[in-house]
C-alpha cells in the first residue's frame, strides 16, 4: 500500500509566479489493484504519479510505502512502513530501481540506440551478471512480440512498439509497481485494448497499477478498481 | 566479475554506444586529437634526441676554443699567440686548428674544409663526409677539382667516404693536409684559424679564460660547457618555428575542451533526466561522462605517441624534413637514438587527457545532481 | 561481443604497445652508445665543437663558434635570412669581451 499525507509540490525555480501541482493530497492507494487518476491537464495527476516514483520530493508532507520497498532495501522490515520523503538520495535511488517501472507518456527512450540496450539500460548501475539480464530482456521482449527488433534502433519503431519497448524497460528489474502517464494517448482503440490486456496480466502477477488517463478506455474499464479523479492538484472524488 | 567491477563495464558499454551515436564526428575528433598529440610527441622526442646527441658527442670536443675578433668579427689568429697561451699554467695543450669554408658552385652546396695531421692521409688526398659524396655525386678514389679564390683549381682523389653513421658531425667535411689547406685557401703561414685548449684540470677553465683575455683582450674564448649551452638552445620552445607550432597544439586542446565545456545541450541534459529516472544515481550518471572523456583522450594519447615514436625513430622524422632542411643544399642524413623523457611524457598525458576529461565531466555536474523529474520538464 | 570489451582489449593494446616502445627506447639507448663510436672518434681527432645540421651559413653550421653579431655580419641591419634562424636561439653566452661564465653546469 502506499500512503501520502498531506502532500504538497510548488515548483518555485525561475517561475515569476510559485506554481503548485500538488496541493494537499492525501490518499490511500492499495496495492495489488489498479487505480487511475483521471482529471484536465493540469490537474497534478502527472506531477503526483512522479512523487509516488521517487522522482521528485515533495514540498511537504509524507509518502509512506508498506511493504512495497523489500527487494530494494533488504536491511529493512518488510512490514515496516517506509517514509521516502526523507530518504538520502542513494537509497531513493534504489527504490526508483527496483520498486518501481515508469512508463512515460512520452516513452523517453535513448534514442540512436538499440531496443534491447534501451532495455537494459536501469540494469547497468546494479553490476549484475550481463548474460542473466540480458537472458530477462530478451524473454521480456519476446513476450510483448518484439523479438524481431532486438538489434534495432529504436528510432525506426512505430508508436505502439515503442510503446512495448518502454513497458519492457519499465519491467526490465521486475518491480512491485508499475506507473504509466497517458499510456494511450497515442493508440487508436485497438491497441489500447491491447494495452488494457497487458496491465490485467500485470495485475494478476500482483503488481500494484498506477495510470493517469483521460481516455475512457482506461478509467471505464473493469479493470480498474479505484478512480481517483484530480483538479487543481487536489482529488475530487474517489470512486 | 564482482559487482562493483561489472557496473563500470556496463557504463562504458553505455559511453561507447552513445559515442556511436555521432559516429563520423566522434571518429574525426579523436583523429585531429590523435594527430595533434602526435605532431607535439613528435617534436618532443626529437628534439629529446638530438640534444641528447649533442651533449653525448661534444664531451670529447676541446675544453677551451679560442678565436680572435677584429671589429667583432671572427679573424684568423697568428700562431705566436698559440705559444704565449701554452705557457699558461693549467694549460696541458693547445693545438691549432685549420678551417674554414668552401662553396662548390656546381652543386651550390657549403662544405666545411678542415685540416688533419693524420698518417693515413695520402698526399694529395682527401677524405670526405658521405653528405658530400651524395651532394657531389662522388664516391671514393673520384677526382675531384677544388677551386681557390684565385681561379686555380687543384685536383684531389678520395681516398676515403668518412662513416655514415657519423654523418652527424661530419656530412659536410673535407680533410685534407695542412699545407694543402693554406694552398687552396692562400691562408698564410703564421696564421691558424682558431685554437683548441686543453685544459690539465676543467675547473681551471674560467681563470685560464680570464687570463687569455687579459693577455690579449681581442681574443675571445669559449668554453665547452658554452659549446653544450648552445645545443641545449636548439629547438629552444622559444624559437620561432617551435611557438608555432606549440602554441596551435595548445589552441587545438583548448578548443576540443571548449566544445565540451560550454555546457550540455538540452537533449543531453534531458538524456541524463531520463537515466537518473531509470535509477541511474548521480554518480553513474558522472562515471558515464568521464568514460566518453577518458576513452577519446586516452585513445588519442597513446596513438598519438605511438605513432610519433615511429615516426622520428623508424622513419628519421622524415615529416620534419622539410623544416630541418631549411635552404641547405647538403644535409645530414643520420638515425637518432631514443631519448625519451618521462617527465615530458607525463606532462604531454596531462595536457592531453586531463583538460578534456574535465570539459566533459564538470558541465555535466549540475545536470547529474538534478532531480529527474525537473530534468526531464525543462 | 562487448563493445566494452573491444574498447578495453583495444586500450590494453595500445598500452602493451607503449610499454614495448619505452623498452626499445631502453635497448636502444644502450645500442647507441656503439653507433656513436665513429662520430667520437672525429670529435676527439680533429677536436669538432659542432653538429652538422644545418649548412646554410657559417653561423648556422657552427652555432657554438657563432657570435650574436654572426647573424647580422653582413648588414647591421639584416634580418634573419635562413628558416633554422627560427630553430636556433642566439647563443646565451655573453659578449666577446666580458669574463666567461663561473659556472660549468652539470648534464641532467
Amino acid at each position: 500500500m502506499i500512503e501520502l499525507a498531506q502532500v504538497v509540490k510548488t515548483y518555485e525555480a525561475g517561475l515569476a509566479t510559485p506554481f503548485t501541482a500538488v496541493d494537499g493530497v492525501t490518499l490511500s492507494i492499495p496495492a495489488a489493484r489498479l487505480t487511475v487518476f483521471k482529471g484536465p491537464s493540469g490537474s497534478g495527476k502527472t506531477t503526483l504519479l512522479t512523487l509516488i516514483g521517487c522522482m521528485a520530493r515533495p514540498t511537504s508532507g509524507r509518502i509512506h510505502l508498506h511493504g512495497l520497498a523489500a527487494d530494494a532495501l533488504p536491511h529493512l522490515d518488510a512490514t515496516e512502513a517506509l517514509e521516502i520523503t526523507s530518504l538520502p538520495e542513494r537509497f531513493l535511488t534504489a527504490i526508483r530501481r527496483r520498486t518501481f517501472g515508469f512508463i512515460f507518456q512520452q516513452f523517453n527512450l535513448v534514442r540512436g540506440i538499440s531496443v534491447l540496450e534501451n532495455v537494459l539500460l536501469p540494469t547497468y548501475p546494479t553490476g549484475e551478471d550481463p548474460r542473466a539480464v540480458e537472458a530477462r530482456a530478451v524473454a521480456r521482449l519476446e513476450s510483448l512480440g518484439l523479438a524481431r527488433h532486438l538489434r534495432a534502433s529504436v528510432d525506426r519503431l512505430s508508436g505502439g512498439e515503442a510503446q512495448r519497448v518502454a513497458i519492457a524497460r519499465a519491467l526490465i528489474n521486475d518491480p512491485a509497481v508499475i506507473i504509466a502517464d497517458e499510456p494511450t494517448a497515442h493508440l487508436d482503440s485497438r491497441l489500447s485494448e491491447d494495452f488494457m490486456g497487458l496491465m490485467s496480466q500485470f495485475k494478476e502477477a500482483g503488481k500494484t497499477l498506477l495510470i493517469t488517463s483521460h481516455d475512457p478506455i482506461v478509467y471505464d474499464s473493469e479493470l480498474a478498481d479505484r478512480v481517483v479523479e484530480m483538479r487543481d492538484g487536489r482529488v475530487v472524488s474517489e470512486a | 566479475m564482482r559487482p562493483p567491477l561489472q557496473r563500470y563495464r556496463n557504463i562504458l558499454d553505455f559511453a561507447l554506444s552513445s559515442l556511436l551515436r555521432r559516429k563520423g564526428r566522434n571518429l574525426a575528433l579523436l583523429s585531429v586529437y590523435a594527430l595533434v598529440v602526435f605532431v607535439i610527441a613528435s617534436l618532443v622526442f626529437f628534439v629529446q634526441a638530438l640534444k641528447h646527441e649533442a651533449r653525448e658527442l661534444l664531451v670529447q670536443a676541446p675544453d677551451m676554443v679560442v678565436q680572435r675578433l677584429v671589429a667583432g668579427r671572427h679573424d684568423p689568429m697568428p700562431l705566436a699567440q698559440a705559444e704565449a697561451i701554452r705557457a699558461i699554467r693549467g694549460v696541458a695543450e693547445v693545438q691549432p686548428r685549420l678551417w674554414g669554408y668552401y662553396y662548390d658552385p656546381v652543386y651550390g652546396g657549403n662544405l666545411t674544409v678542415m685540416a688533419t695531421e693524420d698518417a693515413d692521409l695520402a698526399p694529395d688526398a682527401i677524405w670526405i663526409g658521405a653528405g658530400v659524396a651524395r651532394t657531389m655525386r662522388v664516391k671514393e678514389s673520384d677526382m675531384v677539382p677544388l677551386r681557390g679564390y684565385d681561379g686555380q683549381s687543384t685536383l684531389f682523389s678520395i681516398q676515403k667516404v668518412l662513416a655514415e653513421s657519423s654523418e652527424l658531425v661530419s656530412a659536410d667535411l673535407v680533410l685534407m693536409a695542412p699545407k694543402d689547406v693554406r694552398a687552396l685557401f692562400h691562408f698564410p703561414e703564421n696564421l691558424a684559424t682558431d685554437l683548441a685548449v686543453q685544459a690539465g684540470n676543467p675547473r681551471e677553465l674560467p681563470t685560464i679564460a680570464a687570463k687569455i683575455v687579459e693577455l690579449y683582450p681581442d681574443s675571445r674564448p669559449i668554453l665547452k660547457a658554452e659549446l653544450l649551452r648552445t645545443y641545449e638552445a636548439v629547438f629552444d620552445w622559444r624559437g620561432g618555428l617551435m611557438v608555432v607550432v606549440l602554441a596551435s597544439a595548445v589552441l587545438s586542446f583548448i578548443i576540443f575542451a571548449w566544445d565540451k565545456a560550454t555546457g550540455l545541450s538540452a537533449e543531453e541534459r534531458k538524456e541524463i533526466g531520463v537515466l537518473k529516472s531509470l535509477g541511474w544515481e548521480s554518480a553513474d550518471v558522472l562515471l558515464l561522462k568521464f568514460w566518453e572523456g577518458t576513452v577519446i583522450s586516452v585513445t588519442a594519447y597513446l596513438s598519438g605517441v605511438l605513432l610519433a615514436y615511429a615516426h622520428v625513430f623508424f622513419f628519421s622524422a622524415s615529416l620534419f624534413e622539410h623544416a630541418l632542411k631549411g635552404w641547405s643544399v647538403l644535409f645530414p642524413r643520420y638515425r637518432l637514438v631514443p631519448a625519451l623523457d618521462g617527465y615530458q611524457l607525463t606532462v604531454l598525458f596531462f595536457l592531453t587527457v586531463l583538460p578534456y576529461t574535465a570539459a566533459t565531466l564538470v558541465p555535466s555536474w549540475r545536470a547529474a545532481t538534478v532531480d529527474p523529474d525537473a530534468a526531464m520538464r525543462s | 561481443m562487448r563493445k566494452s570489451t573491444l574498447c578495453l582489449a583495444v586500450t590494453g593494446a595500445l598500452a602493451a604497445l607503449f610499454l614495448a616502445m619505452l623498452a626499445h627506447a631502453r635497448a636502444e639507448a644502450r645500442a647507441g652508445t656503439a653507433r656513436r663510436q665513429p662520430s667520437l672518434e672525429l670529435v676527439r681527432r680533429l677536436g669538432l665543437t659542432d653538429l652538422c645540421l644545418f649548412t646554410e651559413a657559417r653561423y648556422t653550421r657552427h652555432p657554438a663558434m657563432a657570435d650574436r653579431h654572426a647573424a647580422f655580419q653582413d648588414h647591421p641591419m639584416a634580418l634573419d635570412h635562413f628558416p633554422s634562424g627560427s630553430l636556433l636561439a642566439p647563443p646565451a653566452f655573453p659578449s666577446p669581451h666580458a669574463p666567461p661564465p663561473p659556472a660549468i653546469p652539470k648534464h641532467p
